[in-house]
């Protein structure tokens, strides 16, 4: 009981870094229609501005408590990856937007590497693996085979409020308005007067700073960071965003949990051939995929097959 | 019309003269300058290594150049197999197919290795391997140009296993990757585990990408074994250990000769990697006459890396390869022939002699342990005086 307990806890924690990230593609894709493929390694971006970031507090003011330097470490790389994102965005992908939807899939996937590339080499011996800080107390709670960690509890709570805010955003504000606008129609949200540019400016720093969470997450997670992260966490994401639906945030969010689930089982279920969890979960994927093509929660206008 | 025609037959007999002759003065003309390769992961995860060993090839050509006796000139090649097989038997290729590389040192990652031997068999390009220890890589056929300075994992194992029962273990749970590496080390591991007498409680097969261990860990915590067997890499095995530490599984780490390095100790800290255990071919660095000298010519010439754990095998094996082709001349075959008599010479690495198989028998292999953030050999260790001990 306390095992399978064990893996609940797993899975959940796995779940909600894949939603935050399967969230990211999905806004992309609403209001763009375009698949940001470099979104995977955003989110290693996010846990390396974190780790840069706390080296300087570090270095310069080193009595700070931990929950201010948590609080600047999210901040910092928050914003360092939403800039990220504005400038992509306007830089690289508005623009090709003229052109087929493959130059875009392309661009983004050369990005992708690109970004992984340069923190490789020019991050301080970026080709290793990382440690990252233990910002939060590791108090933990033992019985049996079961361990409650406070800090994987305060990742989790975390991860929820950012999902949290971003559906206040999307769904209570004018910007996330905007975005809905834009989202279903983007001609006619422009007739309507809505700034194109600056939505989709908004949706890709948005977007990106939830993926700078996940990356903080995933470091605070595992206490190691490495360069190479991105590339299987974006493919994961990706693939979250579609079995849930593409351009529907709550699709995202159930996808990235499924996933995770599927790969926990996978891992459980077949012990003789752990190493094949990854292919039971994509091949699962695949099957849901055929099952139902525009993901489990469809968008209702959806046109996309 | 006729004119023409023969206009243009003149021409092509002239070109192919004078193609011909090119071809046939080369080997006449005394060129004092030759190239020699080197393959190695420059890029991914494993690149730390690799560069490493990189830097000390080019260090050993440095020291060559400069040599006033010494009769060529040599240039390096050096290609990026990135540690994956497909794009290594690319570079194999390319590298074997260009006549003017005369040898080379190459590969990090078994499973990159063993699928470029028939490669370098096909071009007769003779390569010493310097940091893959799968025993296919010599053992599986018996090709003249293949040679390897570092021992096979099997030696590793039957060191390691005896060591680790020896010190009273008696449950081990295994992870290891399902490269060739991973597989291979796991095969002999568990097979003189189980002779002496020990118990292999669980195995697990795990991606070489793999981020996340939770679920292996958790089965088995359940498992309770006094040892963590992990056959992998250290940026893996970083991740094994520090998620280890997370689930509470509070067993001693073991890893294998792709564990040690000095990254896996800033990638987990030094309070995590403490006591972590591994097993390397070949004595220490500063246990070796030439180590500090090695050390020092290497951190003059500035290299951006640090000199790894394979650097220097990589410095023998080009350091052979080049006196190889001043005995021999520009002739692969010779320079084969000529690497594959070495015997019992003294190297920065200790004794190197080939086997019929040009396998470097001398199979010394060190035991290491972490503590206070370095890697000791065992026996200068305060776990060994029993001022410290390991999980138990």
């Amino acid at each position: 009981m306390d095992l399978l307990l064990q893996y609940c806890l797993n899975g959940l924690m796995l779940g909600m870094m894949y939603a935050l990230v399967a969230v990211g593609f999905t806004l992309f894709f609403g209001v763009l229609d375009v698949i940001v493929f470099s979104h995977g390694d955003t989110v290693m971006i996010g846990s390396f501005a974190g780790l840069a970031t706390y080296w300087w507090l570090h270095s310069t003011y080193p009595g700070l408590p931990a929950g201010w330097a948590v609080l600047l470490v999210l901040l910092a790389a928050a914003a360092t990856v939403a800039l990220l994102g504005i400038i992509v965005a306007d830089a690289m992908i508005v623009p090709l937007r003229k052109g087929p939807a493959l130059n875009t899939l392309l661009a983004t996937m050369m990005l992708g590497t690109v970004l992984r590339e340069s923190i490789r080499l020019f991050f301080p011996d970026g080709s290793n693996p990382q440690t990252f800080p233990a910002l939060l107390p590791g108090w933990s709670w033992r019985g049996g085979n079961l361990i409650l960690r406070f800090d994987n509890l305060v990742l989790f709570c975390g991860g929820a409020l950012i999902i949290f805010l971003v559906h206040m955003i999307i769904n209570r504000t004018r910007l996330g308005m905007a975005i809905r606008a834009v989202a279903q129609d983007e001609e006619a949200a422009r007739i309507m007067g809505v700034n194109f540019r600056f939505v989709v400016l908004a949706t890709f720093a948005l977007g990106s700073a939830v993926a700078a969470f996940a990356g903080v997450m995933n470091g605070m997670y595992y206490s190691e960071i490495n360069f190479s992260v991105g590339l299987l966490l974006g493919a994961i994401g990706f693939s979250a965003a579609v079995i849930g639906g593409l351009g529907n945030i709550y699709g995202a969010i159930l996808g990235g949990f499924i996933f995770a689930f599927l790969q926990t089982i996978g891992a459980v279920a077949i012990p003789f051939a752990s190493a094949y969890k990854d292919v039971f979960a994509f091949g699962a994927v695949i099957l849901i995929m055929a099952w139902r093509p525009t993901g489990l929660i469809a968008e209702p206008s959806s046109q996309r097959v | 019309m006729n004119r023409l025609f023969r206009k243009s037959l003149y021409a092509c007999c002239l070109a192919l003269l004078i193609g011909l002759s090119g071809a046939w003065l080369q080997p006449a003309e005394a060129r004092t300058s030759f190239k020699v390769g080197y393959i190695g992961p420059l890029t991914g995860g494993n690149s730390s290594i690799g560069l490493g060993a990189r830097n000390a090839a080019e260090l050993a050509i440095m020291e060559h150049n400069i040599n006033p006796e010494a009769k060529y000139y040599f240039e390096l090649v050096s290609l990026d197999d990135e540690c994956k097989p497909n794009i290594g038997v690319q570079a194999a290729t390319k590298m074997a197919a260009d006549k003017n590389i005369l040898g080379a040192v190459t590969h990090y990652c078994s499973a990159v290795a063993l699928g470029t031997v028939d490669v370098y068999h096909r071009f007769g390009l003779p390569v010493i391997v310097y940091g893959a220890v799968h025993p296919d890589i010599t053992y599986a056929h018996n090709y003249p140009e293949v040679l390897r300075i570092i021992g096979t994992l099997i030696n590793q194992n039957q060191v390691s296993s005896k060591f680790m029962l020896s010190q009273g273990y008696k449950r081990f749970a295994v992870i290891s990757d399902t490269t060739d590496y991973g597989k291979s080390h796991k095969e002999f591991f568990t097979k003189y585990i189980s002779e002496g007498g020990g118990e292999i409680l669980a195995e697990f097969g795990v991606t070489a990408d793999q981020q996340d261990f939770t679920v292996e860990l958790t089965k088995i915590k359940s498992l309770n074994p006094e040892v963590v067997y992990f056959a992998g890499l250290y940026p893996q095995g970083v991740r094994v250990r520090a998620q280890m530490e997370k689930l509470g599984v509070n067993a001693q780490f073991q890893g294998v000769s792709g564990v040690k390095s000095d990254a896996f100790i800033t990638g987990l800290g030094p309070e995590l990697a403490e006591g972590c255990l591994s097993f390397l071919e070949g004595s220490p660095l500063e246990k070796l006459p030439k180590g500090e000298e090695f050390m020092r010519a290497y951190t003059a010439r500035g290299f951006k890396n640090a000199p790894d754990t394979m650097a220097p095998f990589a410095y023998v094996a080009m350091t052979q390869i080049l006196e190889a082709v001043e005995k021999v001349g520009p002739d692969r075959k010779k320079i084969a022939r000529n690497l594959r008599a070495i015997q019992g010479e003294d190297t920065l690495i200790g004794k190197v002699s080939y086997d019929d198989h040009g396998q470097n028998s001398e199979p010394y292999v060190s035991k290491y342990v972490v503590q206070d953030g370095k890697w000791l050999v065992w026996e200068d260790s305060d776990y060994a005086s029993g001022k410290r001990s390991l999980k138990k």
